[in-house]
């Protein structure tokens, strides 16, 4: 009975290994976990799961074998407020916003309230509790003609299609540290410690090794200072569309700033053309032509681009395809260079990859990167980097 | 031997299972969970319930797993050695150099040990593997002076993670492990209680509620945990403020006192004042 269990586990695709059923076998044997459900429940979490990400999984695969079980203890708190913060960015056709009702303004507060009183636990999606990315009227990151926002960003619900004014984008900010710890560990992959330069550093355990050679003569050893010889060009696309992911890039951003020693950063909208700018706030002032940009950092720096590439094909493909002036040359022809310039690039986009397909520029450009596009996740990180690597 | 919680360390049912399955088949236990909910205690706690020796080892970035066996000191053998003199004997024998690790100690300690490896994911990212054979067999070899150092009972393994690293699959498949999830409000009062025994019903039970309301607000960088909330009825109580002050009747919200407190990030601080104010002027 058991290893069907085993093997149900392992069809929800949990990561569980013989040895940790071995281990959970052994366990039993010792009598640790006596003849309730709910214990057995908890041994076998402690011997088969080994990360909480995953606890979610298990019991929803727990609960589907031992058919009836309908409650697992636990569950209802088992999993921390962050992941389930944002989850879910509902997108709602405009069928679905137009039978949201706009309910008055004091009817409004009047409900909050009652909710604030029934409303025990966090609450995601639906369309009545607080909570986030759902659609009624209280919580944040949700759609509703007429809402009240309680804290968190304003919701993702866009409906300009192109951007003619001046618009002020927001900053990425890089004081951002909140989750931004995974993003670090993938980064440092990226990481190339090299010994260069001049002697300047004791080698301590050469000195010892050498001086017991030595028969206790003091030959003292010096060494080149380590450093991360790593040098990373960023270009990140702000605004417009990218306000959805805007979280998201900050986090990488901050955690990009803090690991290497080398890392210039441009910002750029939608698509590269003939100048970036560093500064958002200035950008109409303070511009750097790209060109300037190629001729200053070697071909030994990696690219990195972030960016949705949700736009147009127009914008990457034709001259004069900005949604901002007019570019003599077509945005293409700039990644072109860019990517002549820098064999080692990478584009991230913070789209879901199964969404990709259904783009047309996101095609257009993943083309051009000849396939180097990679998912804004951890898990696309990681083979970002990797590819940086080879 | 069981560990059933003790007078001053709440522990919750899943929580005791997971104990008692390291204790009885041996194997390390390695324990997550939010900052502040007492994963350290933890193993104080069980050693203290059961008589047991502690031997922690708590981990930086710079820490090696031959740290934990044990370290050749060849820079006292040189000195011993340049100086000369009546340590001449001294100096023949490089076992007088080796110096014994945590995990050596409780190898040859005569009564079963605790061993705490506090904050393992600190360390390199090959640490764990490094530290594989030693914590599977409890054996080890010392290169230096050609011996075999065995375990004389197999010590307890307490391990625990704030997730700032993976854990390699070879490793977390020898342990068990167990998350400490927030505690709900019946485990806090528990909690509560065994810390503060005399503690007016009145106070708990306002400063409970607008601790766990306080959790709730959204966007917070820091979520305030247990030894915040230990550490803010402990001022509390200090100031002798009443249970009256922490929930004024006629307002319904208001800024607890001392709050400082539970919000440890200016911004969360800021954050928090800015939706008082709100929630008092949209009445």
């Amino acid at each position: 009975m058991l290893i069907d269990f085993f093997l149900h586990l392992k069809a929800a695709k949990l990561p569980v290994s013989t040895r940790e059923f071995l281990m959970l076998l052994e366990a039993l044997r010792e009598r640790l976990a006596g003849h309730s459900l709910d214990d057995f429940y908890f041994l076998s979490r402690a011997c088969l799961v080994k990360d909480e990400s995953n606890y979610d999984k298990f019991d929803r695969a727990f609960g589907a074998y031992f058919n009836g079980v309908t409650e697992i203890p636990g569950l209802e708190a088992e999993i921390p407020e962050e992941w389930l913060r944002q989850l879910m960015k509902k997108h709602l056709t405009p069928e679905e916003k137009a039978k949201l009702e706009k309910l008055g303004w004091d009817k409004l507060m009047e409900q909050f309230k009652e909710r604030l009183k029934e409303q025990k636990g966090r609450h995601q999606g639906g369309s009545k509790w607080i909570g986030t990315g759902g659609s009624s009227p209280f919580g944040h990151g949700g759609y509703h003609p007429e809402g009240i926002r309680i804290g968190g960003d304003s919701a993702g619900n866009r409906t300009a299609v192109k951007v003619w004014e001046n618009r002020e984008y927001r900053n990425l900010d890089d004081s951002v540290e909140l989750g931004t710890r995974n993003i670090k560990v993938a980064l440092r992959r990226l990481r190339r410690f090299a010994r260069e330069g001049a002697a300047e550093e004791l080698d301590l355990d050469g000195t010892i090794h050498d001086t017991a050679q030595n028969a206790g003569w003091l030959d003292i050893k010096m060494r080149p200072e380590r450093h991360n010889k790593v040098k990373v060009l960023l270009f990140l696309d702000i605004g417009g569309s990218m306000d959805d992911h805007i979280k998201l890039c900050e986090e990488m951003f901050s955690a990009a700033k803090s690991e290497f020693k080398h890392l210039e950063y441009f910002y750029f909208h939608n698509c590269i053309y003939d100048y970036v700018w560093r500064d958002n706030r200035r950008r109409h002032a303070e511009r750097f032509p790209l060109h300037d940009v190629m001729h200053k950092y070697g071909d030994d720096y990696k690219l990195i681009l972030v960016g949705d590439a949700t736009m147009s094909p127009y914008e990457v493909l034709h001259p004069g395809g900005s949604v901002e002036y007019m570019n003599e040359e077509a945005g293409a022809a700039w990644l072109q260079r860019l990517l002549d310039k820098y064999p080692r690039a990478v584009w991230l986009n913070p789209e879901p990859e199964r969404l990709w397909d259904y783009r047309q520029s996101i095609q257009i450009i993943n083309n051009i990167f000849g396939g180097r596009m990679f998912p804004l996740t951890l898990e696309g990180l990681e083979r970002a980097m990797r590819q940086l690597n080879k | 031997m069981r560990f059933e919680g003790s007078n001053t360390y709440v522990a919750t049912p899943d929580l005791m299972l997971a104990v008692n399955a390291a204790i009885t088949l041996q194997r390390p236990l390695l324990i997550k969970g939010e900052p502040g909910t007492g994963k350290t205690m933890l193993a104080e706690e069980v050693a203290n319930a059961l008589g047991a020796p502690l031997l922690q080892w708590h981990i930086k970035s710079t820490t090696k797993a031959q740290q934990g066996l044990y370290e050749y000191d060849a820079v006292s053998r040189l000195r011993d050695s340049q100086l000369g003199g009546k340590d001449g004997e001294r100096v023949r024998d490089i076992a007088n150099y080796i110096v014994k690790g945590v995990l050596w100690q409780a190898l040859e300690a005569d009564k079963p040990t605790v061993i705490l490896i506090d904050e393992i994911d600190k360390a390199d990212i090959e640490f764990p593997n490094d530290l594989l054979r030693e914590l599977d067999r409890m054996e080890f070899y010392v290169y230096e002076t050609q011996q075999l150092v065995k375990a004389k009972h197999r010590p307890i393994v307490f391990i625990t993670s704030n997730n700032e690293k993976e854990l390699p699959d070879a490793f977390l498949r020898r342990c068990f492990f167990h998350y400490i999830k927030f505690p709900d409000s019946e485990t806090m009062q528990k909690i509560v209680d065994v810390h503060f025994p005399g503690l007016k019903k009145a106070l708990l039970k306002e400063a409970l509620e607008v601790f766990f309301e306080l959790r709730e607000v959204p966007g917070l960088k820091k979520k305030p945990s247990t030894s915040e909330l230990l550490d803010w009825l402990k001022l509390l109580l200090a100031e002798e403020i009443p249970p009256e002050a922490l929930r004024s009747k006629d307002r319904k919200v208001a800024v607890p006192p001392l709050h400082g407190a539970l919000l440890k990030n200016e911004q969360d601080v800021h954050l928090f004042e800015r939706l008082v104010f709100m929630a008092k002027h949209n009445r």
